[in-house]
């Protein structure tokens, strides 16, 4: 910056601020020498041409149409505050919290993907031979805990289980997406929750995905193509040439080229290192030309001159692990998360081209949710109220030609009843008449009984008397 | 509303993978390299920080401030006879980018003119409040964005240094009142102003019931106990708890002292040197706001207040901030 560079002239040379706000156009014109910008200067040395004990002058004119001109200004300090020991605290967080790094080897089986995984951190990681014969392509993961000095490192490694081998492929490359998309859509659950804990959270989204080229020397084959088109927006991709050893050093130099011409030609994006800090730029900028690396057999795997492999330990872990979790976070994330919330009905712009929030369209979807379900609960309530009514219906007609049923049995009972009411009255009736006639005719019958019996008494007492 | 910040050791949470124990590497990888370019990163991005200083007006806030980052943040507030006393508490915000050995800081001050100056200074905390939940819910409304940006700008204040008026008895009402509120919404530090006005033991005996205050009313200041991680953060924040609160000074002129050039203040009978331990305890304030601590300050205002906002916001749903000031008592 030009600009700051001739105001810096203004202010003694041990200053070491920078003045950004020169944007606001006003530093230049300034005349006074103990002070440019409008801001007090801080320097010690102008400070001490000052007097000792005067107090700063505080320019007070400037200094407030300065702030009412821009937020934001640069102040220059006059003494050492001492944060610079910032990144000192920042690195210690880090360190008490571990860092996470998650790599997804993608490669036909016997590519020696585990290998150099072995290599790549220098140890032994158990691994067994997968077989050839699986029917769909499958995804294993498994996390290790590394320690080097003070730093934890929680490596998980992925590894395509089955990938090339099928004798249809097409549906190699689904599962691979579809685990990516799923890691994605972890962190994006986890990042919705009311409650939710994101610094205590495992990541295990992919940060970068190596990509293993069987080393034919012809050129890319439609399966890579394939699966490298579907992941370039999803991963940092890196492409490397496996087995390099196989193949002669001049056919392995073509081969990249051609592989490179390929890539670029049906558009994949392959990650693309920095090169915008001069310490990195320089080890970046030459696997910019020569990617992909090719590693081979832990025998002669860190001769520079047979392989780039220590160029790939490099890059990979010593100068851009942190940009490669930058990038997967900042830019396939939050691109995966954008597309997301948009297919769920999300949006920043309402229908009248306002501002949304995601609370409102929350709230909306949430009201028309309960309308919904309102709704259905009226549907089915009047459902019910209907056959209700009907099996009423039903019921009342039932019921009612039960009763006629009854009314016409009573009725026939009451006939009969009174049929035998009357029978029995003439019964009665008759048997008070006999029982009349009975009467009389037993008196008449006591009566000449009663003269026989006086008259056999007689008889009988003469006969005894007789007797006697 | 008694969130815990868990300590953050790695946990899976993927069922899926099985944990193993650490692996020995036969050679040096170089996994330590993450650090440096951590350090890069940082150097490039650089750092925000926001503090909100309150209390009464002439106990020394702005110079105070001036002191701690050396420049000339704010004027200093001689009262101008043109300008009456606020009437009502107005927040005042102001921006800097400070630079030092190739490494910005981008600090933000909110000032509070006119905080307990009033007769009746019932609800004088709600507008800090207020603000305090308004730059939460800036972030918040950020960070639900579809489209969002790279790096959320950070306006939310990390801490609020309290500046207790030096009676020498013990917190007054309003003081307790308005900690107690705000100790649950962000960073309180509360520092004993003008502590040239007491002597050594009055400081102390001052310091020792101010405590004592604070743990009556379960005033939970910075360094929060339930945030100590291990056995070492509870080691250093104990000790620094037992400081709490710092008798500190405040001064931006300089004068000579022994032949070198110094903070002081100076009266007829000496010079008070801000920057020397004897006098007062500006150093360890400054130390634990900017040099140890402001890392922390940041993490627990993004883990823990930010997220126990967020919380009360979502569960509510829109239009319920006013309620969320409400509610703190």
């Amino acid at each position: 910056m030009a600009s700051s560079d001739e105001t810096r002239l203004l202010v003694s040379p041990s200053h070491c601020s920078s003045y950004a706000a020169a944007a606001a156009g006003t530093a230049f014109g300034d005349p006074r020498p103990s002070c440019s910008h409008g801001a007090p200067l801080m320097s010690p040395h102008s400070f001490h041409m000052m007097s000792k004990t005067a107090c700063i002058s505080p320019q007070v004119s400037d200094c407030d149409t300065q702030t009412k001109k821009e937020n934001i200004r640069s102040l220059t300090m006059c003494g050492h505050v001492g944060f610079e020991s910032l990144p000192d605290q920042l690195v210690d967080r880090s360190i008490q919290q571990g860092f996470c790094f998650n790599i997804l080897c993608v490669g036909e089986t016997g590519i020696g993907k585990s290998t150099l995984i072995n290599t790549l951190f220098n140890t032994s990681f158990e691994e067994h031979e997968s077989s050839h014969f699986c029917p769909n392509v499958r995804l294993k993961a498994q996390t290790y805990e590394l320690q080097e000095s003070n730093v934890r490192l929680k490596l998980t490694v992925v590894y395509t289980v089955g990938f090339g081998d099928q004798i249809n492929k097409e549906e190699s490359y689904q599962p691979i997406v579809d685990y990516i998309d799923g890691q994605f859509d972890a962190y994006l659950q986890e990042e919705l929750k009311i409650k939710r804990s994101l610094f205590s959270y495992h990541d295990s989204r992919i940060h970068v995905c190596l990509y293993f080229i069987a080393p034919t020397g012809h050129s890319l084959r439609t399966l890579d193509l394939l699966t490298m088109k579907s992941l370039d927006s999803k991963v940092n991709i890196i492409p490397l040439i496996a087995k390099a050893d196989t193949i002669s050093k001049t056919e392995l130099q073509k081969f990249k080229v051609k592989l490179m011409s390929e890539l670029v030609c049906n558009g994949v994006q392959i990650y693309q290192f920095p090169t915008d800090d001069e310490t990195t730029a320089k080890i970046n900028a030459s696997m910019n030309v020569s990617p992909p690396a090719s590693p081979t057999p832990m025998n002669i795997m860190e001769n520079e001159n047979h392989c780039d492999f220590v160029k790939l330990r490099e890059m990979l872990i010593c100068t851009n692990m942190e940009d490669l979790r930058e990038q997967t976070h900042a830019r396939h994330y939050e691109l995966y998360r954008r597309c997301k919330l948009e297919e769920m009905g999300f949006s920043d712009m309402s229908p009248e081209n306002k501002p949304l929030s995601l609370q409102e369209t929350y709230e909306a979807k949430r009201h028309e949710f309960y309308g919904e379900r309102q709704r259905k609960e009226e549907e089915m309530k009047q459902m019910f109220v209907q056959r209700v009514k009907e099996k009423e219906a039903i019921l009342k007609e039932a019921e009612r030609e039960l009763q006629a049923k009854f009314e016409h049995l009573k009725r026939a009972h009451q006939e009969e009843r009174m049929r035998l009411e009357e029978k029995r009255r003439i019964l009665e009736e008759e048997t008070v008449a006999f029982a009349k006639k009975k009467a009389t005719s037993e008196i008449f019958q006591s009566q000449s009984f009663m003269a026989s019996s006086a008259t056999v008494r007689k008889e009988k007492d003469r006969k005894n008397f007789n007797y006697m | 509303m008694d969130t815990l910040r868990q300590s953050p050791s790695p946990c899976s949470s993927r069922p899926s993978s099985p944990r193993t124990p650490p692996f020995e590497m036969f050679g040096p990888v170089g996994i330590e390299a993450v650090l440096d370019q951590l350090k890069i990163k940082a150097m490039k991005t650089g750092f925000e920080f926001n503090i909100m200083v309150v209390g009464q007006s002439g106990l020394g806030k702005s110079t105070m401030v001036n002191t701690l980052f050396k420049s000339k943040v704010w004027k200093s507030a001689m009262p101008s006879l043109e300008v009456p006393t606020p009437q009502t508490l107005e927040l005042h915000s102001v921006s800097h980018v400070i630079e030092e050995k190739g490494l910005k800081l981008k600090l933000t001050v909110t000032d509070t003119p006119g905080f307990g100056d009033q007769i009746n200074n019932d609800k004088c905390w709600d507008p800090v409040l207020g603000y305090i939940n308004q730059q939460y819910e800036q972030y918040l409304q950020e960070e639900l964005l579809i489209t969002r940006q790279r790096h959320i700008p950070d306006t939310r204040v990390h801490c609020c240094v309290y500046f207790v008026p030096p009676t020498g008895h013990c917190l007054r009402p309003l003081d307790i009142e308005f900690l107690r509120r705000l100790c649950r919404t962000v960073n309180v530090v509360p520092v004993i102003a003008r502590a040239d006005s007491l002597t050594i033991e009055e400081r102390e005996a001052f310091r020792s019931r101010i405590q004592q205050n604070l743990k009556t009313h379960c005033i939970e200041v910075y360094p929060q106990k339930c945030f100590d991680e291990d056995i070492n953060d509870s080691i250093l924040n104990g000790k620094i708890r037992e400081q709490i609160p710092f008798a500190v000074v405040g001064a931006d002129q300089e004068h000579l002292v022994n032949g070198r050039c110094v903070l002081g203040r100076k009266t007829k009978w000496g010079i008070i040197e801000v920057e020397n331990i004897a006098h007062c305890e500006f150093l360890l304030l400054r130390d634990l706001l900017i040099r140890s601590h402001l890392q922390d300050l940041k993490d627990i205002t993004h883990n823990v207040h930010y997220e126990n906002y967020r919380v009360i916001r979502l569960n509510e749903g829109s239009g319920a901030v006013a309620q969320v000031v409400e509610r703190s008592p």
